[in-house]
């Protein structure tokens, strides 16, 4: 049961690293790349619960933390100028 | 009867996540692969995540998934807002029919 979904959960993870490297726009890659990380905290949840030790999901959580911050991150530093408008100024 | 529970949310969740990713390989254009990769952000995540919830062993384990489930239902669509607006803001070609994939 928890192999078939680790086995699912691959090969999804193997289908968004295709995206990633074929993606033609920045966008693609970081869509891909998202999902990389969504992935791979379910992946991280259901190996803790296969080897018994469910404690494995304080580091699924970080992971999801991290993950978020990182896709904020990187398009904060390729539209810089857009998404730390103050309101009431910026670019209208 | 919590296993064959188990088992069902989580061949839920593993059809909505592999789907999601043939649908992130396969969809034409920018726009639809954000509805795919939206689609394993929350309800493939939700139902595995639900599925290992019925095998807690104690209460800590619990509250740690639903946690994750609350926080990916959170960030997620956050996320993919965000990614959609930043493409769009930069005129990404939107696909039409016909059209040659891309």
């Amino acid at each position: 049961m928890y192999v078939a979904a680790m086995v699912a959960l691959l090969v999804t993870m193997g289908l968004a690293l295709a995206r990633s490297f074929l993606g033609p726009i920045l966008y693609d890659r970081i869509l891909a790349i998202n999902m990389f990380g969504t992935k791979t905290v379910l992946f991280i949840a259901v190996v803790g619960f296969l080897a018994g030790r469910p404690q494995f999901l304080d580091i699924a959580l970080f992971y999801a933390l991290v993950n978020f911050v990182g896709t904020i991150a990187v398009l904060r530093l390729t539209h810089y100028d857009e998404l730390d408008v103050m309101p009431g100024e910026g670019p209208q | 009867m919590l296993d064959v529970a188990t088992g069902v949310l989580l061949a839920i969740g593993c059809v909505f996540v592999v789907s999601g990713g043939l649908g992130v390989l396969r969809m034409p254009d920018f726009y639809t692969r954000i509805h795919a990769a939206g689609l394993t952000d929350s309800a493939g995540a939700t139902f595995i995540l639900l599925g290992l919830l019925l095998q807690a062993p104690d209460w800590g384990v619990g509250v740690r998934l639903v946690l994750i489930v609350l926080f990916m239902l959170l960030t997620g669509p956050t996320a993919t807002h965000v990614l959609a607006q930043a493409g769009r803001k930069d005129n990404v070609h939107i696909w039409h029919a016909g059209e040659k994939r891309r």
